[in-house]
């Protein structure tokens, strides 16, 4: 019988700790789909983050390191200077990218270290349990936001994609997301294309992929979808804003 | 490679070229006084071995891009001065977790807050008892001329890696600055072990590996902590240094580290030549501190007197290390008016006639 569908190389057999409808499990498979793509799994580095994707280096079949929250695009930069030949990434979710880790990714950015960024934006802080993350929509409430989040006490969600996009370094910025298969099919090209960036040397490429936490949204997986498409999209929208020229081989 | 037999150089020079010649080709690192030599050497002179110096946005980015080249088991080196130590405490705490080796050169100013650019011996306390989170160790060593600068930057490269330590060289403005002639060399070994099992060089068909020091499962982070604890034990069992002079006979024992036991060295000279039995004992690894040392001599010397440049820090560790029968007493000052020879001649020979007449 012909297989049509299977586990890329490029991930474990151990089963995803993430909860129901989580959306982080979709875009581990995507690197994996990616990493395969271009079969250079045996000479990748993943970096991860804190936060609900700090299992990295259980699914990802290839070698991690675990950087302090916040600090993967750093150690990314440290450990992409001495294995220049390899392909590094981070995975980062929006706590630790876009507050405590915002200083590191931007000057990773701006250099253009060559690298790719895997930002997975859910607008809350997943592992520790559904605090106001930077990218929380105004009004969401969230356990630290209990009224919903105000724009006069807690600023703006920030969007990140707009503004790496507007550094010089960058290769590649995009927003995708994967809450339908059409949206999907959409982030697995980006993906790719974000490594094929890094595998040409063309410098840093960033991706954007906003995200479902279920359980912290208070939503049941089919309603978090759908808040993607209803609430996140609006706000942030999708689509690549930098791209340097590349020859479209995918 | 061929060196220059001596050179003349300030010591912040001297340990950038000591990091080259030991193999040390990745450095990353932030502009701060006293020790912006060091920064500025690597710049000019990483290109032409094929090295990379970076310019960090912060030292958050510094000790964090050193992890993640030390992951890779190159040599690499970071320095700074108190304020940037202090950002990187969260970064030593994540290298004793996972096991990597690295160097950092503290040339420390006064504090706290932004302080003074001035020589001090105030971030002791940091540097030997942690400042980052969790029970942890650093091998921190403490030079005291040029030339142990230039010597010790090779050995914090040989034990970091023995261990798997971050080593901190401790220094402060006069040892940074001071231009002294150095006799530089080159180690025998210019790199760790290539077959180190714990190396992230992509998983080219073996199984990949993974650096964390997060450890969920039930007794794992216990047993982890006890590893480490272990490591500290060996340190303290094989890899203490400690320089004793005069202490055969001595009534009186100075203990001192870093630059300020050089200004004790010839303190103790002149009262020696004026007929008084004083030695020195300099711990040159602060940790693991040289307590055997100590035991030893307090064994036969009753009368201590610990100088820092600091308001009595060390002083807790060597008070903690002597038998209980051993009287301590302290002189120090904050840091940036450094004691003359003269001046310790002074509280040296007092406290030695306040012994004298007991
Ligand atoms: C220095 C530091 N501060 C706080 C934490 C606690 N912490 C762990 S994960 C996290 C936020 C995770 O949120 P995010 O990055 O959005 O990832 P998610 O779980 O949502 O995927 C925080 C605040 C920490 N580990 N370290
Ligand atoms: S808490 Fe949220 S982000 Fe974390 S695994 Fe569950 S659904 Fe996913
Ligand atoms: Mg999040």
């Amino acid at each position: 019988m012909k297989q049509v569908f299977k586990r890329p190389e490029a991930m474990t057999d151990k089963p995803f700790h993430f909860c129901p409808g989580c959306h982080h499990g979709i875009v581990h498979r995507l690197v994996a789909e990616a990493l395969d793509h271009f079969a250079v799994r045996e000479k990748t580095v993943g970096v991860a983050s804190v936060g609900c994707s700090v299992f990295l280096y259980d699914y990802f079949a290839g070698e991690v390191i675990e950087a302090p929250h916040g600090r993967a695009s750093a150690v990314a930069a440290g450990t992409k200077r001495v294995l220049k030949d390899h392909v590094v990434f981070t995975y980062q979710g929006d706590g630790d990218l876009a507050a405590i880790g915002t200083a590191e990714v931007i000057h990773a950015a701006n250099r253009g270290d060559n690298i790719t960024v895997i930002f997975v934006n859910n607008g809350i802080y997943g592992m520790t349990g559904g605090q106001m993350a930077p990218t929380t929509l105004l009004g969401q409430r969230s356990t630290t936001s209990p009224y919903g989040r105000d724009c006069h006490r807690d600023g703006y969600p920030i969007k990140m994609t707009e503004m790496l996009a507007a550094l010089e370094g960058p290769s590649l910025v995009s927003r995708v997301a994967v809450n339908t298969p059409g949206n999907v099919k959409k982030a697995r090209k980006v993906i790719r294309q974000a490594f094929q960036m890094q595998i040409e040397g063309k410098g840093f490429s960033f991706v954007e992929v906003l995200s479902t936490c279920p359980t912290n949204w208070g939503m049941t997986p089919q309603a978090a979808n759908d808040r993607i498409a209803e609430e996140m999209i609006p706000y942030f929208p999708l689509g690549t804003l930098k791209q340097k020229d590349i020859v479209d081989v995918l | 490679m061929s060196i220059p037999k001596k050179v003349f150089t300030k010591g912040n020079e001297a340990i950038a070229m000591a990091a080259i010649n030991a193999g040390c080709h990745y450095y990353f690192g932030y502009p701060i006084t006293p020790q912006n030599e060091i920064p500025e050497y690597m710049a000019e002179h990483l290109p032409a071995v094929g090295g990379e110096f970076l310019q960090a946005e912060s030292e958050i980015a510094s000790i964090n891009m050193l992890l993640g080249a030390a992951a890779t088991g190159v040599r690499v080196m970071t320095s700074s001065s108190g304020p940037g130590i202090s950002l990187m405490q969260e970064g030593f705490s994540y290298f004793a977790g996972n096991e990597l080796p690295a160097v950092v050169v503290n040339i420390s100013r006064q504090g706290p807050g932004l302080g003074g650019i001035n020589a001090t011996q105030g971030d002791y306390f940091q540097s030997v008892k942690g400042g980052g989170h969790g029970d942890y160790k650093l091998i921190v060593l403490a030079p005291h001329t040029g030339q142990e600068l230039y010597d010790l930057t090779i050995k914090a490269f040989e034990i970091s890696e023995k261990y798997r330590m971050l080593t901190l060289i401790l220094g402060d403005a006069i040892l940074g600055q001071i231009k002294e002639p150095i006799i530089p060399w080159i180690p025998e070994k210019i790199s760790g072990d290539p077959d180190r099992d714990w190396l992230i060089t992509g998983a080219k068909g073996r199984t990949p590996r993974k650096i964390t020091s997060l450890f969920l499962a039930d007794g794992e982070m216990e047993k982890h902590n006890w590893h480490l604890q272990e490591k500290y034990e060996r340190l303290e069992r094989d890899d203490v240094m400690v320089e004793e002079v005069d202490t055969e006979d001595a009534e009186l024992i100075v203990v001192a580290f870093g630059s300020v036991a050089r200004i004790v060295k010839s303190a103790i000279a002149q009262v020696r030549e004026a007929g008084m039995k004083v030695g020195l004992v300099r711990p040159i690894t602060l940790f693991p501190f040289p307590r055997q040392t100590l035991l030893d001599v307090g064994g036969r010397t009753k009368k201590f007197l610990v100088v820092e440049m600091n308001t009595g820090q060390m002083v807790e560790d060597v008070r903690l290390s002597l038998p209980g029968d051993c009287q301590v007493d302290f002189y120090g000052r904050p840091g940036g008016s450094v004691p003359t020879p003269e001046d310790l001649y002074d509280v040296i020979s007092e406290t030695y006639t306040a012994q004298s007449s007991n």
